[in-house]
């Protein structure tokens, strides 16, 4: 009997398509591992049960009656609760977004259900997606599949943590500063981050506006490479969204790698990373030189300012995007209050949690008048160099190969307490936000204590073509263990 | 007061323009829709939408830009202005700090005679806010989002006024420009168009400005001239008392007329600016401004000109007509379906203005068709109704839009022009009427006046006045 939770996104849609499995026999094997593993796991927030198993019905007549026919037609799919689905609860994991029902749904929305796939439920994930652990959830802390006292990453933990485990195939998060790759490199999944304006931000709740982007994740390059065709769209209700010429990205997935030029930032691999990151990663680069690719090693420079620069950008966005959270119009609303004042100060002083308070006042602080220029103007700079840095780079190099976090999963309850120690866990994946590049997160095998390790592929914008080949190239060099299928009662 | 002083004031100008649509979203714009009915996700700042440009606002801002003498930017951006108010769904409102759409410009004002340039600072696009309704009943406040993103431009001119007569003709002028270009009805009595004055007083011979103030809630030009006054009087009585002018936003009540104090300097709010993320900056090449300077229609001082050279009408009724873009366009169809610009002008000079003080109106309140005045002119030149009649008729045209001929027709209003059926009734006038017959014959000129008037009478004036004159002559 086939396992349909061990299967990827491209073979289930397969299997449906010859008639080998039901869709609604595929949305109750993840329904059903949903019910078995995630009190353990806590990858979702809300399962959107009963509206699955309707949508199952619907898309099986369309596929039958060859209405919908692309490759993954009748797919579950879990969101990221930052995403906004018509109809069906969507907090941020936030207590101030407590029973938002929102009216419209994202454009990423609309393309999924265009392509057949099912949403089975929201995702958990880092309040306003602050943080890189997902423990700053109002619902509670996910638990890293492979090892449940370990922290999946952050923020899109629950995303990557659901296909990990078996209870969706396919998933969405988003990445501000590296809220896919981190998390999908922890939880040994493969997560992509595209190239700024290449999928809709519309129906994304803002963190850093200038830096969002949603992305996908799957068990393999080659799941997370067709949804992200699925998902890529020109949007005119976003400014932002840039119309590219092709969003078939499959045709990319082919294992040729020759003379592709791979640069190495000495400056990425220092002495503060794990040294069983730094070995594994390595011998993924040997594996790709062995496929004809020509590594090179190079000093990036700048490395240690990204972390300020990103901070102060992020914040200060953040700091102005959650001020509609204000208790007026949706969402939680404190109970007792004078005026309007009071209501604003205690709406939010309840509703936000500890790390978001200290973003916005971050942000607030940083755009205030008389330290605008000294702080975020500033750090527009840096961005602004670091960018240049880049396109230094890729003026030589394909792509650059990098570390997705400098350790394996941390432990639950250790990174809050050392926030400035967490931000710093982000110098590899941040710079790909502040230049808008393309960056993807695929494993390259385990820990001794048996935790994933990813490697990331970084692009030059609008080049996902080259680190699509990479990625695929790699993959295609020997088998890592796909998913952590989880039987339930592992707590 | 021994001292002269000297006023000195800028003013900052809102104007809402006319588009059909909100300036980030689709929404309509149109006025007194059921509250919250003209909204969608972008303009309630619902969680995940995004602004879109509308381009119309960009091309309405960059027109009056251009008439008004500014640079256009080439890159301008948008920012974001953040503060707390439940009127502003987002709790910032988009709008241009940095690099605002227009800068360093001027109009040009004319007073007894006398040209004097006030430059504008800059102009910016930014969004409108939402409506608060408080209900005593309930004790609570409701939000209406229709208003919401109803695009406006802000024109700052630099200090460069020195008097009411100055603001007022500054105003004049922007809000003729705005109604030519088609961008906004601006009307400042609607809110459409709205003033803030910026004032300050000096020493007559001092180069520094004095400590200003900022006055808001100025609804009407009256009340922005009373406003100066009060302003002006209440800074001088300060300094001449010995003490400070405090920099700060009062709130004018013209009903009081007087102003008191909403905010200090030092509590002024830290608007926290910063670049707009979800827009990209508009980039507005020479070639789209020379688009637009093409696209520009005639404005007042061209068409003053047009108006002297074509049609043969007085200068001054020439700049009553042109003082509204509105009055304008119906003088030139009428003027264009009747043929006779100097009976059209007569009737809108006379008739038209009259009631138009009489009922209290606006020029741009005028609702009649032109065709209806041209049809009235040509019944009374081909003599089918007399000057008493058309009179009548052009009030109802005015008022209730009639048609002129249905109206005529129905009530036999119609000038009676048989001369049998006249000769008759001027017969028994003259018969009835001995006294001012013999008035007449002795050299009383005045005396067939009367009896015209009475066969006028006679005919419930509806004869045609000439034929009697005619008429009576012959028979007396």
């Amino acid at each position: 009997m086939i396992n349909i939770n061990e299967l990827t996104a491209l073979e289930i849609g397969e299997k449906i398509k010859n008639k080998e499995i039901t869709v609604l026999e595929t949305v109750d094997a993840f329904i059903s591992q949903i019910e078995k593993v995630d009190k353990d796991v806590n990858s979702f927030i809300t399962v959107d049960k009963e509206e699955a198993r309707k949508k199952a019905l619907l898309i099986q007549e369309k596929i039958d009656s060859g209405e919908i026919s692309g490759p993954l037609a009748g797919v579950p799919i879990a969101i990221k609760d930052n995403i906004s689905t018509k109809g069906l609860l969507t907090t941020c994991a936030s207590k101030i977004l407590d029973g938002y029902i929102p009216t419209f749904s994202a454009t990423v929305i609309d393309n999924i259900e265009k392509a057949g796939m099912i949403t089975l439920g929201k995702t958990n994930m880092d309040e306003f997606a602050m943080g890189s652990t997902t423990e700053t959830s109002h619902y509670g802390e996910t638990k890293n599949p492979w090892n449940l006292n370990h922290v999946p990453g952050g923020s899109s933990g629950g995303s990557c943590t659901s296909v990990a485990s078996g209870e969706a195939p396919v998933s969405l998060g988003s990445d501000t500063g590296g809220s896919i790759r981190q998390p999908s490199s922890f939880c040994g999944v493969t997560g992509i981050k595209p190239t700024y304006g290449t999928v809709s931000r519309y129906g994304l709740i803002a963190y850093g506006s200038s830096l969002d982007q949603i992305g996908p994740i799957g068990k393999d390059v080659k799941d997370a490479v067709s949804l992200l065709s699925v998902i890529s769209s020109y949007d005119e209700k976003d400014s932002t969204s840039v119309k590219r010429d092709d969003y078939d990205f499959t045709k990319y997935l082919v294992d040729d790698v020759k003379g592709m030029k791979i640069g190495v930032p000495r400056d990425y691999f220092t002495d503060d990373m794990d040294t069983e990151v730094k070995e594994k990663i390595y011998s993924a680069i040997k594996a790709l030189e062995e496929k004809g690719a020509i590594v090179e090693e190079f000093n990036l420079s700048l490395v240690p300012f990204a972390i300020p620069a990103y901070y102060v950008i992020a914040s200060a966005e953040a700091s102005s995007n959650l001020e509609r959270f204000d208790g007026v119009k949706y969402g939680f609303r404190a109970e007792d209050y004078d005026d309007l004042h009071s209501m604003y100060k205690k709406t939010r002083s309840e509703g936000f949690g500890s790390e978001v308070k200290r973003r916005i006042m971050l942000g607030s602080f940083v755009l205030s008048s008389g330290y605008y220029d000294a702080y975020y103007l500033k750090a527009l700079k840096v961005k602004a160099l670091i960018k240049e840095a880049f396109d230094k780079a890729f003026a030589k190099y394909d792509v650059i190969i990098a570390p997705a976090a400098p350790t394996v999963a941390p432990k639950l309850g250790e990174s809050l307490k050392d926030p400035m120690k967490m931000y710093l866990s982000d110098i590899y994946t941040i710079s790909v936000n502040l230049c808008g590049l393309p960056g993807m997160s695929v494993p390259v095998g385990k820990s001794e204590g048996g935790l994933p390790i990813g490697m990331q592929i970084i692009a030059n914008r609008w080049d996902e073509a080259n680190m699509i080949k990479t990625a695929f190239a790699y993959e295609s060099t020997g088998e890592y263990e796909k998913c952590q299928m989880l039987k339930g009662g592992e707590a | 007061m021994s001292k002269q002083y000297e006023t000195v004031i800028g003013l900052e100008v809102h104007v809402e323009l006319a588009t059909k649509t909100k300036i980030f979203c689709g929404c309509s714009t149109e006025f007194g829709g059921a509250p919250n009915t003209h909204t969608c996700p972008v303009c309630t700042g619902q969680p995940g939408s995004l602004p879109v440009l509308n381009k119309q606002v960009v091309e309405y801002a960059m027109a009056i830009g251009v008439a008004t003498n500014c640079d256009i930017t080439p890159i301008c951006k948008f920012d974001r202005k953040n503060y707390f108010y439940p009127d502003n769904p987002q709790n910032y409102q988009i709008s241009q700090l940095y690099l605002p759409i227009a800068h360093d410009g001027y109009v040009e004002i004319e007073i007894n005679g006398k040209k004097k340039k006030v430059r504008i600072h800059e102009m910016h696009m930014e969004e409108d806010a939402g409506k608060l309704i408080h209900d005593e009943w309930t004790n609570s406040s409701l939000v209406d989002y229709n208003r919401s993103g109803v695009p406006l431009v802000e024109i700052v001119s630099e200090p460069d006024m020195r008097n009411a007569d100055e603001v007022m003709a500054y105003l004049e002028k922007l809000r003729l420009i705005i109604q030519y270009l088609g961008a906004s009805d601006a009307k400042l009595h609607e809110g459409s168009m709205r003033a803030d004055v910026n004032l300050s007083v000096r020493e007559v011979g001092t180069e520094e400005f004095g400590t200003r103030t900022e006055m808001k809630n100025l609804n009407s030009f009256k009340a922005i001239a009373r406003a100066i006054e009060g302003e002006t009087k209440r800074q001088i009585e300060l300094i001449e008392d010995g003490r400070k002018v405090v920099q700060e936003t009062r709130r004018w009540d013209d009903n009081k007329e007087s102003s008191h104090a909403m905010r200090s300097k030092e509590d002024a709010k830290d608007y926290r600016y910063f670049p707009e993320p979800d827009l990209v900056p508009i980039s507005i090449s020479k070639e789209w401004i020379s688009e637009i300077k093409e696209k520009q229609p005639e404005l007042r001082e061209e068409k003053l000109a047009r108006y002297k050279e074509e049609f043969e009408i007085p200068k001054y009724d020439a700049e009553i007509l042109t003082g509204s873009k509105h009055l304008a366009d119906i003088f030139e169809e009428t003027t264009k379906l009747s043929g006779k610009p100097k009976k059209v002008s007569n009737w809108l000079m006379v008739e038209g203005l009259r009631l138009v003080k009489e009922n209290n109106m606006e020029m741009e309140d005028i609702h009649f068709k032109p065709a209806s005045l041209a049809i009235i002119i040509d019944l009374v030149d081909k003599g089918e109704i007399n000057n008493q009649v058309a009179k009548e008729v052009f009030e109802l045209v005015f008022k209730e839009d009639i048609d002129p001929e249905k109206y005529i027709e129905e009530k036999g209003l119609k000038s009676v022009n048989d001369t049998d059926e006249l000769k008759k009734v001027v017969e028994e006038i003259i018969a009835n009427n001995p006294k001012s017959v013999e008035d007449y014959h002795n050299g009383k000129e005045k005396a067939i006046g009367f009896l015209v008037g009475q066969t006028m009478k006679a005919m419930k004036g509806k004869a045609n006045p000439g034929i009697v004159n005619k008429l009576l002559k012959e028979l007396l």
